[in-house]
């Protein structure tokens, strides 16, 4: 939503005076509408006006940065509805629940646990990024479970709706950059002044979208621009409506009021259905949340849904391929098996995880197949028995055996016969279908 | 300012395809929207959820699915009347396992006989999947629905190699629906859907299955396919492209480590059955919000919790 020409030109001091390298102020003004030029060119143009025309040109959704240190992280600042238009930029953040009804047990339980699930796949390490406490009417109890939660050191989250409640909170997290949820309209002006005070971003809710747009307009007044939605109720439906609505009302309709990152509460509308909070979580992946809360934290959940998640925000126009070359496992020797795969970056770190996990000695050959998974690449005859031959000569891996076992992805067992040919003295061996069966089969082959 | 709604409204709609017969028989597709969009338009009919049951012992799958389905014993049958009782799936899937020429390479006649006995045990819909070879799938397929005429059947499904025989025998000659499969591409679902057509083919015979992957495997391709599908057949009004989706997203959910390995192979991760199903609702719900209007599951948890999302959606 930039400026027109026009009203660029009405922001600048209309003189005529050629310094910016222009012969009019009307004809620079076309060219910075069109973004061929910076508007800095000029230097008669206020800082008033520069700060006019940058807000005027921000983008419709904005990013906001929440978390301090190793916990800091970016949500928000999508400029697409789909992925495939351009890209998804900021992974919703994963939140875990907790308030001041709990026993000290459970919490206990649930830190354990949101430490336990760490765990790094395809060069990105995964963990819950954040913790949410929410105020129940225990005042003490609220304290003393954030003061515990706040040493996980994620993205301090805390509900409150009760602001002399909520500053004491704030107060033990300072300098964290944390998010304070539970504006509404009874309490708006109060949890303004704390956000502001505190540097926090704040989280508003409303029954309805109308209601919420104005708590916006409110905040954004009062000069707090650091929103996030509330989308959610008990209703899973309206919660979805509202989500995308706020969404699409930004991005779509160009209005920045409705340009705050969003956070659902897939625990509270599962209402204790496990399984049921993993599916809504992953819808919500989708569509379109900023933080998505979970009850608390395990493998079962965790596993499907970073992995979707990481799925989703990769770049669609950056191909996601590894260097074909020979990596090298555990020192292998002369005797070690070569294994072959392709260089799309999934399939390889999956395998070499796994030939890792072996902790056996080998060789794993990568030629140039596109940048495809195994199946994909072999469909577009990008892995046949000729490339696989070709890399094995370049490679020059020949020279470093006295053994030479070439082990095959079990999904091409049908490729087996074809690199017979193509490479005789060598031994083919067909490996299993999955990677994960790497290490079983690379000791029973020793 | 006050709040102003960005509504959409699309000129096109996905079709409607009827599968199975009588008060069972369900209903694909209908939506004007973007799915569960029912604030902007027309959602169409609900999302079904089937169930996957196989012509083999379930003990093929695991221990635990074999305890499950144990009052059945060994009889593909007494397992999907089983499941229709128990579980009330939208419809059942029976996946010919067996047939594949690299296992057990069941002739087709024992196969018909099985896909015979399912059918007859049972009043929901049916979905035949077959084993992945497409040349035994196709005589597979014609062959079962020749048997099964009358019944409404879904063939899953018929692609690139062998739509001449499935789409001719099963919704030409013997009436039953076909699900036209292609590989997570855009142009190759559109041209297929177009070759069925030209094949004679109606399009309320047709449903589409774009392919599947479960989540952290290659899932983005997946979704971005059926979104692009999705908006040229609504945007667009694109005929080619506006036959419902199936998607076999048990097929790929219980064949990645996260749901195959142990507790032996990773102790930290818990309860492997747990993480089975998991997996397999997390891909379904993506399937579900991306555009799939039938997806088909195999843990009963899995359906009914998919039920429970669909309900809750919509
Ligand atoms: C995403 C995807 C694509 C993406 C490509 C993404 C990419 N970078 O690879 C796109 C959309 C571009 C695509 C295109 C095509 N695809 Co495609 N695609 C898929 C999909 C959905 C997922 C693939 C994936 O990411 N897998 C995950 C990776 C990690 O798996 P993997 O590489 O196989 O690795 C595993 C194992 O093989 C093993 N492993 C790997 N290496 C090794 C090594 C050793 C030694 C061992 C022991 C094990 C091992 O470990 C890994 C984990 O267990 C699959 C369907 C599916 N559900 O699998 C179809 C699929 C692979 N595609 C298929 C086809 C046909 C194609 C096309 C040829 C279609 C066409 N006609 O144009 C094109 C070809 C590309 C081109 N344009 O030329 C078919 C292949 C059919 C077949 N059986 O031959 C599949 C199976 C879909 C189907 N059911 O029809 N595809
Ligand atoms: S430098 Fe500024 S004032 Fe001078 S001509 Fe260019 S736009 Fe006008």
């Amino acid at each position: 939503m930039g400026l027109t020409g026009i009203e660029i030109f009405k922001l600048t001091p209309r003189t005529n005076c050629k310094e910016c390298g222009f012969p009019t102020c009307m004809a620079f003004s076309m060219k910075v509408a069109s973004g061929a030029v910076e508007i800095e060119k000029c230097p008669h143009i206020s800082d008033e006006a520069k700060a006019k025309l940058s807000e005027a040109t921000a983008p419709p959704m904005k990013t906001i940065t929440v978390g301090k240190g190793s916990s800091e992280k970016k949500i928000g600042g999508e400029t697409v509805l789909f992925r495939h238009e351009k890209t998804l930029v900021n992974k919703p953040l994963i939140a875990v629940q907790f308030c001041d009804c709990i026993s000290d047990e459970r919490l206990e339980e649930k830190i354990s646990n949101i430490k336990k699930v760490s765990y790094d796949r395809i060069g990105e390490h995964m963990q819950a990024e954040g913790a949410i406490v929410k105020y129940c009417g225990d005042k003490d109890k609220f304290l003393k479970v954030l003061g515990n939660v706040k040493d996980l050191e994620l993205v301090n989250i805390l509900y409150c709706s009760d602001a002399a409640v909520a500053k004491e909170g704030l107060e033990l997290v300072k300098d964290t950059n944390p998010v304070l949820l539970g504006a509404n309209s009874e309490n708006i002006n109060e949890m303004i002044s704390l956000a502001k005070e505190y540097k926090a971003t704040l989280g508003i809710e409303a029954g309805t979208i109308e209601e919420l747009y104005s708590l916006a307009e409110t905040a954004e007044k009062a000069g707090q621009k650091e929103l996030i939605f509330n989308v959610g109720g008990k209703d899973i439906a309206k919660t979805f409506e509202t989500a995308v609505e706020t969404r699409r009302a930004a991005l779509v309709g160009g209005d920045r009021t409705m340009g705050y990152p969003s956070i659902v509460f897939a625990n509270t509308l599962s209402d204790g259905d496990d399984y049921l909070q993993t599916a809504l979580a992953s819808a919500f992946v989708l569509k379109y949340a900023s933080i998505i809360v979970l009850d608390d934290m395990s493998y079962q959940t965790a596993l499907p849904l970073f992995g979707l998640r990481q799925n989703i925000f990769t770049d669609p126009q950056k191909p996601m391929r590894v260097e074909p070359k020979i990596y090298e496992f555990a020192n292998p020797k002369s005797d070690s098996p070569v294994l072959v795969t392709v260089d799309f970056a999934l399939t390889y770190f999956v395998v070499s995880g796994e030939i890792e996990r072996s902790k056996m000695p080998a060789w794993l050959m990568i030629p140039d197949s596109g940048g495809y998974s195994v199946l994909t690449s072999w469909a577009a005859g990008k892995f046949s028995g000729s490339v696989i031959r070709q890399m094995v000569k370049d490679s020059g891996i020949e020279e470093k055996l006295t053994v030479k076992r070439l082990v095959i992805p079990g999904k091409v067992a049908v490729l087996k016969g074809d690199i017979e040919e193509e490479l005789p003295g060598w031994e083919i061996i067909v490996g299993p279908d999955e990677a994960m069966q790497i290490p079983k089969f690379l000791n029973e082959l020793a | 300012m006050a709040y102003k709604k960005t509504a959409k409204k699309y000129s096109g709609k996905i079709s409607q395809v009827t599968v199975g017969t009588g008060e069972k028989a369900i209903t694909l597709g209908g939506k004007n929207v973007l799915p569960f969009y029912k604030f902007d338009g027309e959602a169409g009919n609900k999302p079904k959820v089937g169930i996957e049951i196989m012509d083999e012992s379930p003990s093929e799958w695991s221990g635990e699915f074999a305890e499950l389905y144990s009052e059945a014993g060994n009889d593909t049958a007494a397992w999907a009347k089983l499941v229709e009782e128990k579980y009330a799936p939208d419809f059942i899937c029976l996946r010919f396992e067996g047939a594949d020429p690299n296992g057990k390479n069941k002739s087709v006649e024992e196969c018909v006989e099985v896909a015979k006995k399912v059918a007859d045990s049972i009043t929901v819909p049916l979905v035949v999947a077959g084993s992945k070879n497409n040349d035994k799938d196709a005589e597979l397929f014609k062959n079962v629905a020749e048997a099964l005429q009358g019944k409404n059947i879904l063939l899953l499904a018929a692609k690139e190699e062998n739509y001449k025989t499935v789409g001719a025998a099963g919704a030409l000659a013997y009436g039953q629906k076909v699900a036209a499969e292609s590989s997570v591409d855009i142009n190759l679902a559109k041209q297929l859907n177009i070759l069925m057509s030209q094949l004679g083919v109606k399009k309320e015979d047709i449903v589409m299955n774009v392919g599947c992957a479960a989540v952290g495997y290659g899932y983005e391709y997946v979704s971005s396919t059926m979104d692009r599908i999705l908006l040229a057949a609504l945007g667009q009004n694109d005929e080619s492209l506006q036959m419902p989706i199936i998607t076999a997203v048990s097929f790929d959910s219980w064949s990645v480590k996260e749901s195959l390995a142990t507790e032996a192979d990773e102790p930290q991760w818990g309860n492997q059955m747990e993480r089975g199903i998991h997996m397999e609702v997390s891909t379904a719900a993506a399937c579900l919000v991306s555009g799939s209007d039938a997806v088909v599951v195999r843990h009963p948890k899995s359906l009914e919790t998919m039920k429970k999302f669909v309900n809750s959606m919509m």
